[in-house]
C-alpha cells in the first residue's frame, strides 16, 4: 500500500517535470538549441494563470482563463524567437543557451515584481483534495497530473509524427537550407516551435501549481527536468517524459528508504549513471531519430 | 514565352560584381547548361533563382510569374526544385523518409485531420507514397529505401538528393553539379536518368555541370558564364569551340594554337 502510495505521488511529480523535459525537447528538436529557462516558462506560465483565476487578481473562471492563458504564453514564446533569439541566430549553441540563462533571471525577477516573492497557491478545479482506499490517501490531483500529461503527450507524438507542420519543424531542425528549398517557411516554423513550447510550459506549470505552493523559484526543478530529458536521450518526446517519470518515482522512494538527503541527490546520480553506461540516453535519438 | 527568363540581371556583394547584367531564357522541355571556370557565378545564378539572394537590378519569371516577389520557401510551389552541389539532406532521416519530405508542397490535408489521421489524409499519404515509389523505381533505389542518408556513400546521397527533387514533381529541376564527384559509371547513370527527365517526365532542366562530356551528350543549349557576365550560348559544340570560352578556361595561347576544351 505504501509502495503504491509512494509510486503514484512520484508518477505525478514525473509528469511535471516530464512537461519540462518535452519542452526542452521540443525546443532541441526544432531548433537544435537548449532553452534554459524552460522551468522558468513553466514558472511563468503557472503565474499567468494564478493572476487571472484568483480572486485577489482577476478573477477569471477557471475554464475561460485556460485558452487565454495559453494564448498569451504562445504569443510570448513566438515573440521570444523573434525578438530575442532571432539576435543569435547563426551565433554558436553557447550563445543561445548563455541568452536563455540571463531569460530565466529575468522571468524570475518580473514574476517577483509583479506578484510578490510569497509562496501563493493557485485556485485549481485539479486541486480537488485526497480521497481514501482503506490505508491508502491518494491525491486526486496526482491523478489529475498524470492523466493530463499522458493526453499531453499523445496529442504532441501525434503532431510530430503526423502533421504537415509537425514534420516540417522536424526537417527544418535537421537541414534548414534544404527545409527552405522543400517550400517550409523555416523562421516561421522557429517562432511556432517556442510557441508551442511556451503553451506546454503553461500546461506544466498548471498542473505544478495545482499540486502545492506556488513563489518565483519553482523553475529551478528545470534543472531536475533537464536531467530527465537527458536521461530520456534529448530529442525523444517519449524519452522526455519516460526520463520525467524515472526522476520523479526515484526521489520519494529515496527519501523512504534511504538516508536523509539522499533523495536530492539520487536523480543526479542516475544522471551520471545513463551518461557513463548509455550516453545517447534511454530513447537515443542519435541512432533512432525518426522523421 | 520561354519557361524561365533572366533579364539584365546583376548581383552585387561589396564592389565585387557576382552576376554581371545577365539575360537567359530556358524554353520548355530543354536541357540547359550553364558553364565557366570556378567562381564565374554559375551557382549564383542557382541562389538568385531559388530566392538565396535579391539581384541589384533585373527580374527573374518564371511561366510570366515574377519570382522575385516570392520568398525562398514558395519558389518550391511554383514547381521549381533544385539539387545543391554539397547536397542537402536531411542526414538522420531514411532514404525513403527524405522523399517524402519532397512531397511537401502537395501536403493538402488540415492539421486537425492530420492529428486524427482520418481516411482523407490516410488517402492523401497514399497518393505520396505512390509518387515516391515511382522516383525510386526510376533511380534505382530500392536496395536504400529504409536506410538512413548518414550511413550512405556519396554517389547513393546524390541520387537521393535528385530523387527528393523529382518527388515534388517540378516543371524545372536545378541541377548542381549532378555529376560532381561522381565515378565514370554513375555520370553515366546520371546521363540516362537526365535524358528521361526530360523525355519521360517532361521536366525542364537547368544544370550546373563541368563535365563537358556529360554537357555535350545531354544538353541542348549551353550558356558559358565568365566573371558573372555572358560569355557564349549555344549548342554544346559551338559554345566548346567558341574562341571567348577558350581563352577563359585556358588562357590565350591556347587559342593561337587552335586548341578545344575538352
Amino acid at each position: 500500500m505504501e509502495v503504491l502510495q509512494l509510486l503514484i505521488s512520484g508518477l505525478a511529480n514525473g509528469c511535471v517535470y516530464g512537461l519540462i523535459a518535452l519542452g526542452f525537447v521540443l525546443i532541441y528538436k526544432a531548433t537544435e538549441a537548449v532553452n534554459f529557462a524552460q522551468g522558468d516558462f513553466m514558472m511563468l506560465g503557472a503565474f499567468v494563470t494564478l493572476g487571472l483565476v484568483n480572486p485577489e487578481y482577476a478573477g477569471i473562471p477557471f475554464w475561460l482563463a485556460l485558452p487565454l492563458v495559453f494564448v498569451i504564453m504562445g504569443v510570448l514564446g513566438y515573440l521570444l524567437d523573434i525578438v530575442v533569439l532571432r539576435a543569435v541566430f547563426g551565433q554558436s549553441q553557447v550563445a543561445v543557451i548563455i541568452v536563455t540563462i540571463a531569460l530565466g533571471f529575468v522571468i524570475r525577477f518580473a514574476v517577483g515584481e509583479i506578484w510578490g516573492h510569497e509562496p501563493q497557491s493557485l485556485r485549481s478545479p485539479l486541486a480537488l483534495g485526497d480521497v481514501r482506499i482503506g490505508e491508502l490517501v491518494l491525491g486526486l490531483a496526482d491523478i489529475a497530473v498524470i492523466i493530463v500529461t499522458l493526453i499531453m503527450t499523445f496529442l504532441l507524438w501525434q503532431f510530430f509524427q503526423r502533421t504537415k507542420m509537425g514534420l516540417a519543424m522536424q526537417a527544418a531542425s535537421q537541414n534548414q537550407m534544404a527545409a527552405y528549398y522543400m517550400g517550409i517557411p523555416v523562421k516561421r516554423i522557429q517562432g511556432m516551435v517556442w510557441a508551442l513550447a511556451g503553451i506546454v510550459a503553461a500546461v506544466a506549470g498548471i498542473l505544478y501549481a495545482s499540486k502545492g505552493a506556488l513563489d518565483p523559484t519553482a523553475g529551478f526543478i528545470g534543472i531536475k527536468a533537464f536531467a530527465a530529458a537527458v536521461i530520456g536521450g534529448f530529442g525523444s518526446l517519449p524519452g522526455a517524459l519516460l526520463g520525467g517519470l524515472i526522476v520523479g518515482v526515484i526521489e520519494p522512494f529515496a527519501s523512504r528508504y534511504l538516508p536523509p538527503g539522499w533523495s536530492q541527490i539520487a536523480p543526479y546520480a542516475l544522471l551520471i549513471a545513463v551518461l557513463l553506461f548509455r550516453p545517447h540516453g534511454l530513447f537515443a535519438q542519435v541512432r533512432a531519430k525518426k522523421v | 514565352m520561354s519557361l524561365l527568363e533572366l533579364d539584365s540581371v546583376t548581383l552585387k556583394f561589396g564592389g565585387l560584381t557576382a552576376v554581371n547584367n545577365l539575360s537567359m531564357s530556358v524554353e520548355e522541355g530543354q536541357v540547359f547548361a550553364l558553364v565557366g571556370p570556378n567562381g564565374a557565378g554559375k551557382s549564383t545564378v542557382f541562389n538568385l533563382i531559388s530566392r538565396f539572394y535579391t539581384p541589384v537590378t533585373g527580374s527573374i519569371t518564371f511561366d510570366g510569374k515574377d519570382v522575385l516577389k516570392m520568398a525562398p520557401h514558395e519558389v518550391p510551389n511554383l514547381g521549381i526544385a533544385r539539387t545543391f552541389q554539397n547536397i542537402e539532406l536531411f542526414h538522420q532521416a531514411t532514404v525513403l523518409q527524405n522523399l517524402l519530405v519532397g512531397r511537401h508542397r502537395h501536403r493538402k490535408t488540415n492539421m486537425i485531420a492530420q492529428m486524427l489521421h482520418l481516411p482523407s489524409v490516410r488517402a492523401e499519404e497514399r497518393e505520396h507514397r505512390h509518387a515516391v515509389e515511382e522516383v525510386i523505381d526510376l533511380l534505382d533505389l530500392q536496395p536504400y529505401r529504409n536506410s538512413r542518408i548518414a550511413g550512405l556513400p556519396y554517389g547513393v546521397r546524390k541520387v537521393v538528393e535528385l530523387g527528393r527533387a523529382l518527388a515534388s514533381k517540378p516543371r524545372l529541376l536545378l541541377l548542381d553539379e549532378p555529376a560532381s564527384g561522381l565515378s565514370v559509371e554513375e555520370t553515366q547513370n546520371m546521363r540516362w536518368w537526365i535524358d528521361d527527365i526530360r523525355r519521360h517526365m517532361g521536366i525542364t532542366v537547368l544544370m550546373v555541370e563541368h563535365d563537358m562530356g556529360l554537357v555535350g551528350k545531354v544538353c541542348d543549349r549551353v550558356l558559358a558564364l565568365a566573371d558573372g557576365a555572358k560569355l557564349a550560348e549555344g549548342t554544346p559544340a559551338e559554345v566548346q569551340s567558341h574562341p571567348k570560352v577558350i581563352e577563359a578556361y585556358l588562357g590565350t595561347n591556347a587559342v593561337s594554337k587552335g586548341g578545344k576544351v575538352a
